[in-house]
């Protein structure tokens, strides 16, 4: 699979992100448990995408480490950023109305979860999942 | 924008998700299922989510938020059909569905509502 890059503008659009990450992960041979896993995180982050960041993207992508297959999901907005990082991964940390688990939430649900932001420079988390 | 059918079957209601969740079709099921209680009178809702392969924070609040509402509108509410997968990943998500009354299928979920005392008004 080559990588793919989805635009997330609306809520059609975090359907569609849902549904290529579920794609990437049966294609790469995770568990069920495990799409299920990354399928949810790619969810919360691709909201997250929409509703703080304005508006993105989303690059999803198989990855492999040797034998190892996995999926990789990048999302990317140009949003406000996010000043603190600690805070937002906080669970039950909410600026807006939600329940304050999709940081923390998406971040236990896969091996890797990186953050790159900063006020005013918008924000990009990388996640990734392996195969067992 | 499509939104979700709700079926009234006796004196219950049934709600079974069979589309992909849009954030926008939760919100209007929200309104639609508390109108709807109203109009029937139901004592019981049954929520079907044996079709959805995910429930993240968002879907969850919904299910919780459906369960307060009914229950201040006196109808019990019971969610069936959550896949294991599903289950295992909301518990690592965080998210803890206390309060809310689960069963395994349809069937069961009307069972439990009814010796309830959700069937008589
Ligand atoms: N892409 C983003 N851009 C700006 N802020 C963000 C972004 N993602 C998350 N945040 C901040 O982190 C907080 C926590 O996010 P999250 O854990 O998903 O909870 P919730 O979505 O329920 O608010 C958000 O309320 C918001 O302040
Ligand atoms: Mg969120």
């Amino acid at each position: 699979m080559t990588a793919q890059e989805l635009p997330i503008s609306g809520d059609a659009d975090v359907v569609r992100v849902r549904q290529a990450v579920r794609a990437a992960a049966v294609e790469a041979k995770l568990s069920l448990v495990d799409q299920t896993k990354l399928v949810t995180a790619a969810s919360e982050l691709a909201r997250n995408t929409l509703t703080y960041g304005g508006g993105g993207g989303a690059l999803v992508e198989q990855v492999q480490n040797g034998l190892r297959k996995g999926v990789k999901a990048v999302f990317h907005d140009k949003g406000p950023g996010i000043a603190d990082v600690a805070q937002a991964l906080t669970d039950g940390f909410t600026s807006g109305s939600g329940m304050g688990l999709g940081l923390g939430g998406a971040r236990r649900l896969v091996d890797e979860f990186a953050i790159d932001t900063a006020p005013g420079d918008g924000t990009t988390v990388t996640v990734v999942k392996w195969a067992r | 924008m499509e939104r979700l059918p709700i079926l009234k079957i006796g004196q219950m209601l049934l709600v079974s998700i069979q589309v992909d969740l849009r954030d926008d079709m939760v919100v209007a099921l929200q309104e639609d299922l508390a109108d709807r209680i109203v109009e029937t009178g139901a004592r019981g809702v049954v929520i079907d989510i044996t079709a959805l392969d995910i429930v993240d924070s968002f879907t969850g609040r919904m299910l919780a938020t459906m369960a307060a509402l009914s229950r201040v509108l006196d109808a019990d509410t019971v969610v069936v059909g959550m896949r294991p997968a599903v289950a295992i990943t909301l518990v690592e998500l965080g998210l803890s569905l206390d309060g809310i009354k689960t069963a395994l299928d349809v069937e069961r979920g009307m069972r439990l509502l009814s010796l309830a005392g959700g069937t008589a008004r």
